[in-house]
């Protein structure tokens, strides 16, 4: 009989995924309800010496795909790994954080497990031992409560939504290594070109100071990416600027962009068009800086500045700065 | 090169969205549906692909009338014919039922390419391409946004966080759009004229061979209930000189909403 949860870990270059981590937390806290235990799968080659991170928030086991076969990430090939990984666990849910990987990767799994999929969920519910899954739909304009009549079901989980639970280097979860043939890879993953001087990711950054049209032009990143610097925060945009080409693609919050759901998103000179909102309204602490007391943004946010964001938000690094210093 | 683009009608992304009485449906009255913006790109470079090999392009949609529309659309732009599933069992499908129906209708079409939008505006799931390329077993690239076809060998780029893959191989294969792939045509008023004059094929779950099989309680996803996301509460104005603004914001995202 199906039972437990097992949890894709998504490892690239050696780093685990903090999302996954999240996914993993969210899994120990409900299995009291699911029954049976919590299990991992990592996928790659070289991967053996990230069971010790995984093992810290408790897994029972951990299944290691570990081959020169998975040193690229190929859908097929993962495909393959995560199958079997399913096949040894037997899980009555499986899942995953929502990820460019898991959006490749995870419904493929299910299809070829003949499972239904419920992607981008941010909050599970137990009734019994069955679990529903909310997920936002038409952009967060509503949400869908979801229902599973499978013994299988696979979940991926929107990034910074779970707590990550506190992790605990006493547990030591048994370790067992899986061979996996990768079989025929058909498309095959060459190179991998980084982005241009991102260095933290706007998709699981807990902190997002992102830019739009009333930043007035490219030249004035920098003014946004100070306070970036001084929170660890990762610096997000609007379609519009990015449309304009003041900035790469990659940094795009919204529909045709990232989701996110960071603790706090300062939106500086953005209007707070629908399709901007749709990427960000779930964020918990939100700051709209617009010179229009007019703009939609303002009806979205937690705290509003009416002014000049190019001479607030200096005012706003320096302040902080100062305060950094004080501790 | 035959190429298949599989294509939905959603409501317009600027559309108010309320939650029908049913509590299961949203409200459709006022709503004006549109092709999904993510389809828009996964048309143009069906267009495109064809422009350079020739060949035949398809669009496939299933829905209610909400879809003759936007197959029409489909046809104005330049695709050369379109395929409608319509069926009262068919509808508000979850991905893996829409995923084994559309893989149902393009199966036997000796397809080289399909194309779809990497998400659909509604239920947001971008989970019915991957599971269509596993049940047509093709190889596929899901959020392509740069796709080079040469000699039925592709190389496509896909956006993960913070780089970009290249991923090549054979056809055939399906592809996922994600913006940044092109700049999709608007259509033409003389491809608005042939528009009307193609043909949409209907097919209903009967003509499919799949009556029966995709009734609700067969489903294995449902939708128990849709709701409207939780106010926010009202936000707070900060007022008063620039510096005292900034001094301001601080201590209460310390003090207060403890953020930082
Ligand atoms: C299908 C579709 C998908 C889309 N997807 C996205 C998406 O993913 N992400 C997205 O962001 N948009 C998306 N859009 C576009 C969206 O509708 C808006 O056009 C866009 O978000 C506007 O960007 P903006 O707020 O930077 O620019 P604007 O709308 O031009 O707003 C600029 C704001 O800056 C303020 N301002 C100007 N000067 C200053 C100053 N000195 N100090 C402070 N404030 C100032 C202005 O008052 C104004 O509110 C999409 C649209 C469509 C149709």
């Amino acid at each position: 009989m199906a039972q437990g949860i097992l949890v894709f870990i998504e490892q690239r270059n050696g780093q685990v995924r903090k999302s996954s981590l999240e996914a993993l937390s969210e899994a120990a806290r409900l299995i009291g309800n699911v029954g049976g235990s919590v299990s991992a799968v990592v996928v790659g080659q070289n991967v053996k010496g990230l069971t010790a991170e995984i093992s810290k928030y408790k897994p029972a086991k951990i299944f290691v795909v570990d081959s020169g076969d998975f040193a690229n990430y190929s859908t097929e090939g993962y495909a393959q790994a995560v199958t079997e990984a399913v096949k040894k666990a037997d899980p009555a849910f499986v899942f995953s954080a929502q990820t460019s990987m898991a959006k490749d990767l995870i419904p493929r799994v299910a299809a070829r497990l003949d499972a239904p999929i419920a992607t981008d969920v941010t909050e599970i519910k137990s009734e019994g031992s069955s679990l529903t899954a909310v997920k936002p739909m038409y952009s967060g304009k509503a949400y869908g409560v979801y229902e599973f009549a499978s013994p299988l079901v696979f979940l991926t989980l929107r990034p910074n939504r779970f707590a990550l639970a506190a992790a605990d280097a006493g547990h030591q979860a048994q370790v067992e290594d899986l061979a996996v043939a990768a079989g025929n890879i058909r498309a095959k993953v060459g190179e991998v070109h980084a982005a241009k001087g991102q260095t933290i990711e706007v998709s699981e950054a807990p902190i997002i100071v992102a830019g739009g049209r009333g930043i007035k032009g490219p030249e004035n990143w920098p003014v946004l990416q100070n306070l970036c610097d001084v929170l660890g925060a990762a610096l997000g945009a609007s379609r519009a600027v990015v449309d304009a080409g003041w900035i790469d693609h990659q940094h795009q919050v919204g529909q045709t962009g990232k989701t996110v759901s960071p603790q706090l998103y300062i939106a500086c000179g953005i209007s707070g068009a629908i399709q901007h909102l749709a990427g960000m309204s779930s964020s918990k602490v939100i700051v709209a800086i617009n010179k229009d007391p007019e703009a939609p943004i303002f009806k979205h946010a937690t705290y509003g500045i009416v002014g000049d964001v190019l001479e607030i938000v200096p005012k706003v690094t320096e302040e902080l700065k100062h305060m950094n210093g004080k501790n | 090169m035959k190429i298949a683009v599989c294509i939905k009608s959603v409501p317009d992304t600027e559309a108010k969205i309320k939650v029908a009485g049913d509590s299961k449906n949203i409200d459709t009255a006022d709503v004006r549906f549109i092709t999904n913006p993510y389809d828009e790109f996964a048309i143009e470079e069906a267009l495109k692909l064809k422009e350079k090999f020739g060949g035949e392009t398809v669009a496939i949609a299933i829905g209610g009338n909400e879809a003759t529309e936007v197959l029409r659309d489909s046809l104005a732009r330049g695709i050369d014919s379109a395929i409608h599933v319509k069926d009262a069992e068919l509808e508000n499908l979850d991905p893996l039922s829409t995923a084994k129906i559309l893989a149902n209708v393009i199966k036997e079409g000796g397809y080289d390419v399909v194309f779809c939008g990497q998400q659909g505006v509604g239920g947001d799931n971008s989970a019915v391409p991957s599971m269509l390329a596993e049940f047509l077993d093709m190889p596929q690239v899901a959020m392509t946004v740069k796709l080079e076809v040469t000699d039925n060998k592709f190389k496509a780029e896909r956006e993960i966080e913070g780089a970009h893959e290249i991923v090549e191989g054979n056809l055939p294969a399906l592809f996922s759009a994600q913006k940044g792939l092109n700049e999709p045509r608007y259509p033409s008023i003389k491809g608005v004229m042939a528009a009307r004059r193609k043909e949409i094929a209907v097919k209903d779950a009967n003509a499919l061979g799949v009556a029966g099989n995709f009734s609700a309680d067969k489903r294995k996803m449902r939708l128990k209930q849709m709701v409207m996301p939780p106010e926010r509460p009202q936000g707070k104005l900060i007022d008063g000189d620039v510096d005292t603004q900034a001094k301001t914001l601080v201590k209460l995202l310390r003090e207060e909403a403890h953020v930082i």
